[in-house]
């Protein structure tokens, strides 16, 4: 059976899935609207799991677009905005990893996957073309 | 009655498979042939039980039979007969008999195939088959099972989740889950190379039907899966990198790794430790689905379930079953060097280009959706990681994967005669950048860099998929299933990379306050909003909007929003409006109710975005078409035989 304390956290999570939040702020100049429409799919609603605050419809996501527009308002540059809110929510309510030091592994994975990727795929193109040179001519094609 | 049937079908069931996996595994081992004679007898009987165990289920759904507790917990009289029968997926203990009665349709599948293979290998494969099922059976029987009673019984049920009362997500879990098992089948065969310490071609040739039929489901179901979040449950977003859809498309990705790799094997007898390798792993990412979904670990948008004793029983059983299979790997893989060479410009780089490129995705894919517990595990502080973080990483592998499927594509095998293929490269090329930067910048005007890009990418991989059924058919050459089936799915590449660039690019939205009689223009389309009045369905209530869509004074649509709330659950559901015209979708939700009559509702007007799910389907034709080419049917018992004497153990 399941307990109480896992229904709640259920029931929590189904209204955030359930009802998506329309948001008609519509700020004047088309540069800092473009901006708050991206700022606000890239932090993180709190309280609901893994929603941005642009699509939650809970109280606290709204609030904090309501930041964001005031700090966007007040001339803030996105970094600022981020900072602001991470100084008050931590680093995760920012869907996009900030690059810091214990970051690092995270972000520089794909790159250094790719890097081993090409070294072990030129090694394996090189022994075996080796091998296709040392062999006698004729013995091609599809087995 | 019927749900203690069930549940006793279900203990049968646990105790068949046990025979089984001991029959299948210990009867080539000691060379007991009557053991490995009574294992498809076991297969057939275990599918018995399950069936009847499933049956019990549906019929305690559909009897609305509220004595028993995941029936009361996900079901209710008044929800109609179609989501009562698929409310039995609808949670986890349900999901779970799911998975298993659909291992028992794979395994008596290949119970039925096996009569072509040498019987200790087939004894082996049903023998490993036996053993994952056992495993889900007991983890049902013991953590999660869904004949449990509660006394007394409800007067009603609970009702069906109302995101879930959805046609798509009727048919979203079992036709994914038929891909996720399927690829069990892959390791199965896998496992018992290893077991019998031999892989040759053969073994290739056996494997692959089975690994691109699993593909081909699990493309169809992550399909299903984008195109229900779309219409249901995002608001016109169809992929959010939610860990549940990662889930899902980590296997999608070895997997597709897997399918090319098995045709080296197949081809050129090459890649055999590293296509075992991909075999294990898409399974174990399979799993590792379940675990993430199941547990509660990384709890997302689609997680229903939160159990973390479940998480430990699937954690031991993967550490089992993946760590059995990597230390026989371990053991056995030395065994299989091959000596054959290829070249750099063959069709053997490029396979394995596609290889190490797809795992790299995958690899990146793993590494964003643990690294909330990497990070916290490593005590580096929380992170949260989402699209900002995938769009970019994921581009980073696929824009070289797309450019070289376009060049590999026209390579032959062994040796890397890309130079007799000039004219064609070349020719294809430019051809795919003036139509692709013409699309881009003549039909819409704007754009980011990447749109010329990914338009080029597309047309070009279906130019250059195109110029070998062409070629084959001018020359007179027959055109076997698996060539059209590679074909097919190639265009479906070229589609799906046309329509998300298109989707990307040129995607107008706009949440927007209207009160009566008001409009808004989004996208070029003229919205008029007519108010909103209430609705009632069959058990729900709602609030139901009416907008008129036109476009330069014509009526395109009249598209009608819902905001439902059901009677049971009491939960407000929003049911999005959407309507397809000149090749986009116009999406309409129901927002808000912000007095005196006015409302926010959110419009968006995706371009091609259909084209994603039908490129989903095209691949998946494609995949099926290349499953059911003959060669992979005809005499492999004699091919089998003849391979035994000519390549004796490895």
């Amino acid at each position: 059976m399941i307990r109480t304390g896992q229904v709640l956290v259920l029931t929590a999570l189904l209204a955030c899935a359930a009802a998506w939040a329309v948001d008609p702020t519509h700020l004047a100049d088309p540069k800092l609207q473009a901006r708050y429409v991206a700022l606000t799919h890239e932090l993180r609603c709190m309280q609901c799991q893994n929603e941005s605050i642009a699509d939650s419809p809970v109280d606290l996501a709204a609030d904090l677009r309501r930041s964001v527009r005031e700090l966007l308002e007040q001339g803030k540059s996105d970094a600022e905005i981020r900072a602001w809110m991470v100084a008050r929510y931590g680093d995760f309510i920012l869907f996009r990893p900030r690059f810091i030091w214990r970051n690092a592994w995270l972000w520089s994975a794909p790159l250094v996957l790719l890097a081993i990727g090409v070294l072990v795929s030129w090694r394996i193109v090189r022994t075996r073309a080796a091998l296709v040179a040392a062999e006698p001519d004729g013995a091609d094609g599809e087995p | 009655m019927l749900p203690e049937l069930g549940h006793f079908a279900l203990i049968l069931a646990l105790l068949l498979a046990a025979l089984q996996a001991l029959f299948g595994l210990a009867g080539p081992a000691l060379g007991r042939e009557r053991w490995m004679a009574a294992v498809t007898p076991a297969v057939a009987g275990q599918a018995v039980m399950v069936a009847t165990a499933f049956a019990c289920l549906v019929s305690a759904f559909v009897g609305n039979d509220f004595s028993v507790a995941y029936v009361a917990e996900n079901s209710n009289s008044a929800l109609p007969l179609f989501y009562r029968v698929t409310a039995l997926w609808g949670a986890h203990e349900g999901s779970l008999l799911l998975w298993i009665a659909l291992l028992a349709s794979w395994t008596v599948a290949v119970a039925i195939g096996a009569a072509r293979l040498p019987p200790r290998f087939a004894a082996r494969v049903l023998g490993v088959l036996g053993l994952v099922s056992f495993g889900f059976l007991l983890f049902t029987l013991a953590t999660s099972n869904p004949f449990l009673s509660i006394d007394p019984p409800a007067p009603d049920g609970r009702d069906l989740n109302p995101i879930l009362q959805d046609p798509g997500l009727a048919v979203h879990p079992p036709i994914l889950y038929t891909g996720y098992v399927g690829f069990a089948v892959a390791f199965a065969f896998a496992c018992a190379a290893m077991l019998e310490g031999r892989l040759d071609q053969h073994w290739a040739r056996w494997t692959r039907p089975w690994t691109t039929a699993a593909w081909a489901f699990l493309t169809c179901g992550i399909a299903l899966g984008s195109f229900w979040a779309y219409y249901e449950l995002g608001w016109g977003g169809y992929w959010f990198w939610d860990p549940v859809e990662n889930a899902s498309f980590m296997p999608w990705l070895v997997g597709t790794a897997l399918v090319h790799s098995l045709a080296v094997t197949d081809k050129r007898g090459l890649f055999k430790s590293w296509t075992l390798l991909l075999a294990i792993l898409a399974f174990s990412l399979s799993m590792l689905g379940t675990f993430l979904v199941r547990s509660g670990v990384l709890v997302s948008v689609h997680s229903f379930a939160a159990d973390p004793t479940r998480g430990v029983f699937i954690l031991a059983f993967l550490i089992i079953m993946i760590g059995g299979a990597l230390t026989l790997y371990a053991w056995r893989a030395p065994l299989l060097k091959s000596s054959a060479g290829f070249e750099l410009g063959a069709r053997e780089s490029f396979l394995l280009f596609n290889n190490v490129l797809l795992v790299i995705a995958a690899a990146t894919v793993f590494a964003g959706t643990l690294a909330p517990l990497i990070s916290d595990a490593l005590r580096l502080g929380t992170v949260s990681v989402g699209p900002p973080y995938f769009n970019p990483t994921f581009m980073l592998s696929m824009l070289p994967l797309l450019a070289l499927l376009s060049v590999g594509i026209h390579a032959n095998w062994k040796r890397g005669r890309l130079k007799d293929r000039q004219r064609t490269l070349l020719y294809t090329l430019v051809g795919a950048a003036v139509l692709g930067c013409g699309v881009a910048f003549g039909i819409w005007s704007h754009g980011a860099l990447l749109t010329p890009v990914g338009m080029t990418l597309a047309i070009w991989i279906a130019l250059s998929s195109l110029v070998d059924p062409f070629d084959r058919w001018r020359r007179g050459l027959s055109l076997p299933r698996a060539v059209i089936g590679m074909t097919v799915a190639h265009l479906g590449v070229a589609l799906a990379v046309l329509a998300l660039t298109t989707v990307q690019s040129f995607t107008s939205e706009q949440d927007v306050a209207l009160a009566p009689g008001a409009s808004a223009t989004v996208g070029g389309y003229d919205f008029r909003f007519e108010g909103v009045k209430p609705v009632e369905g069959p058990n729900y209530d709602a609030q139901g909007a009416t907008l008129v869509v036109s476009r330069h004074g014509a009526r395109v649509a009249v598209l009608k929003p819902e905001k439902r709330q059901y009677w049971v659950q009491r939960q407000v559901i929003s049911e999005t409006a959407i309507r397809m015209s000149r090749g986009s979708n116009i999406l309409v939700a129901l927002g808000e109710d912000l007095g005196g009559g006015r409302w926010s509702l959110r419009i968006q007007i995706r371009p091609l975005v259909s084209l994603i799910w039908l490129a989903a389907l095209v691949m998946a034709i494609g995949g099926a078409l290349a499953a059911s080419d003959r060669r992979y049917r005809t005499q492999q018992v004699a091919a089998a035989a003849g391979a035994a004497a000519a390549e004796p153990a490895a």
